[in-house]
C-alpha cells in the first residue's frame, strides 16, 4: 500500500493506494493513524480512491482504528469509497458505522 | 512455493506459512481463470475469497509456522464451476463458533469477518477435518452466474 499525508487545516488527510491487506497494508493503516494521534491529529479522513483491496484484516484494521481515534476524542471518517470497497463494507453493514463522503469539501467541513 | 499446471485448467500449490505467498496464488488464480475466459468481476471476488482462506489458514491454521505448509487447488470448468480447496496442517477448527459479525454487538470488533466474507463471495463454502488433522475448506463459484451484494 503507498500513501500520502496530507494536512488540510485541522484535518489530517491520508490518501491511500494499492491494497490494505493481511501482513502489509492493514499493518501500515495502524501505524499511520498512531502517527497522526501521536501528531496530535484527531481528525482523520481517509481516502480510499486508489485502494483496490481490502480483506477482512485491513477491515478490522479499520475498525480498530476507528475505535483508537474516537477513544482519543478524535473522529476517522472515509472518503471516495471505489465501488467494490464499498461493496464489501456494505455486506458487513460497516458502511453504517463509518462517515463516508464522496466530495473531499463536504468531507472537511464535516468536521 | 511449488506449482503445477495441468492442461491449464487445474492447478496445485503449497505454500510456505507466509503472508506474501496470498498474492502468489493469487496470480496463479488469475492467470487460470483468465485462460478459462472467466471475467474481470468474477475473478476479483473469487480472489478476494482464496486471499480469506488462505490468510486463516497461514494465520489460525498453521499459526505462522514456516515448517507447515498450505496446500492449494483450483479447478476450473469453463462456463460451469470453479472450486478451490485450501487446506492447512494445523489443529483444526469448527466454523460453528464463529459469530455473526453483523450482529449489533459484534460490528466493531476488529476480527470475526473473513468466513463471512467468504461465504458473500462464492456460492458454497463447506469446511471438512483434513487427513492430518487441520482443516480443509472446499470453495465453490457458479461461472455462469454473477455475484450479486
Amino acid at each position: 500500500m503507498k500513501s500520502v499525508v496530507r494536512d488540510v487545516g485541522e484535518v489530517r488527510v491520508l490518501d491511500l493506494e494499492g491494497k490494505i491487506t493481511i501482513g502489509t497494508g492493514d499493518l501500515q493503516l495502524r501505524q499511520l493513524i498512531e502517527e497522526s494521534l501521536t501528531a496530535g491529529k484527531n481528525k482523520i479522513l481517509i481516502n480510499l480512491k486508489g485502494v483496490t483491496h481490502i480483506d477482512s484484516s485491513g477491515i478490522g484494521e479499520m475498525v480498530g482504528c476507528f475505535a483508537t481515534v474516537a477513544r482519543r476524542g478524535g473522529k476517522m471518517k472515509l472518503e471516495n469509497l471505489p465501488a467494490k470497497i464499498n461493496d464489501i463494507l456494505q455486506v458487513t453493514q460497516l458502511i453504517t458505522v463509518f462517515d463516508v463522503y464522496d466530495a473531499e469539501g463536504e468531507a472537511l467541513a464535516s468536521y | 512455493m511449488l506449482y503445477f499446471v495441468r492442461m491449464a485448467r487445474e492447478a496445485q500449490l503449497q505454500l510456505l506459512s507466509r503472508y506474501e505467498n496470498i498474492e502468489l496464488a493469487e496470480e496463479v488464480l488469475g492467470e487460470l481463470c483468465r485462460t478459462a475466459s472467466v471475467d474481470d468481476e468474477t475473478i476479483y471476488w473469487i480472489g478476494m475469497a482464496l486471499r480469506e482462506a488462505l490468510a486463516n489458514a497461514i494465520k489460525h491454521g498453521n499459526k505462522l509456522n514456516p515448517e507447515k505448509r498450505v496446500h492449494v487447488r483450483i479447478e476450473v470448468r469453463p462456463g460451469a464451476q470453479l472450486r478451490l480447496i485450501v487446506e492447512d496442517e494445523g489443529e483444526g477448527f469448527d466454523p460453528e463458533q464463529l459469530a455473526n459479525p453483523t450482529d449489533p454487538q459484534n460490528l466493531l470488533r476488529s476480527s470475526g469477518r473473513g468466513v463471512f466474507y467468504m461465504r458473500n463471495f462464492m456460492d458454497d463454502v463447506s469446511f471438512f477435518p483434513s487427513d492430518q488433522g487441520g482443516t480443509r475448506i472446499e470453495l465453490t463459484k457458479n461461472l455462469e452466474t454473477r455475484r450479486a451484494v
